[in-house]
């Protein structure tokens, strides 16, 4: 079992309705496949995501532990 | 240096105290300066205030990485960075970059890059308020060139 905290920005944390929550997963899964897990509706195309504070692809696995976000593109400066 | 600050800040003052700071006096040639500032207005319609939200913790490493890659990448003595989160009126500073280097190309290079990068990459997000009261996020940032 692993066990991961969600973190949500901005307007993706609007439409969600919270900014985090934390998930018990039995295997590993990439981070696409946990947004698909947690939500009916698909990851809007441009939502950057972090693990660990860090850019990652669709494609990295989760570990037990990590802090994954979702966000929209980021718009400081 | 990086501060992620909430009140208004005095960018001239952060650059001279900062400046102050530094041992370096008689080794810097070139200091390069950045400031950005809210304007009053946004795709065609008054916005009356804005609000900038962050990721705290990924903000601060994203900057970090940003300067150390500048550092490798020009001949710079020092950088800062300040940045504005929170609620922030027309006319108020929302961030400053300085570069303080030898000659002219490292401080205009590396502060054009840190700016472009911080742009793309450091995790805030700005929601404005209207003349209206209508509030909506900023979607996206205009390119560098605009």
């Amino acid at each position: 079992m692993i066990t991961i905290t969600l973190r949500y920005f901005a307007s993706l944390r609007e439409q969600i309705g919270r900014s985090q929550e934390t998930l018990t997963l039995a295997d590993t899964l990439t981070v696409l496949e946990v947004w698909q897990h947690v939500h009916q509706s698909p990851l809007p195309d441009n939502t950057l995501i972090a693990v660990n504070m860090e850019y990652v692809a669709k494609s990295h696995s989760v570990c037990d532990g990590d802090e994954v976000a979702f966000f929209p593109p980021v718009t400081g400066g | 240096m990086i501060k992620i600050v909430e009140t208004v800040f005095d960018p001239f003052f952060e650059i001279q105290d900062f400046q102050t700071q530094l041992a370096l006096n008689g080794k810097f040639g070139a200091t390069s300066i950045f400031i950005g500032t809210m304007r009053d207005f946004n795709e065609g319609d008054e916005v009356q205030a804005m609000t900038l939200e962050h990721y705290e913790g990924m903000t601060q490493k994203q900057l970090e990485k940003i300067m150390a890659i500048a550092k490798e990448k020009w001949a710079i003595l020092d950088a800062l960075i300040v940045h504005r989160i929170g609620d922030i009126l027309p006319s108020e500073p929302i961030m400053l970059i300085s570069i303080w280097s030898a000659h002219r190309a490292d401080a205009f290079d590396a502060c054009r890059y840190m700016m472009e990068e911080l742009k793309s990459s450091a995790p805030f997000w700005k929601r404005e308020t209207l003349i209206s009261n209508q509030t909506r996020w900023v979607l996206k940032n205009t390119g560098g060139k605009n």
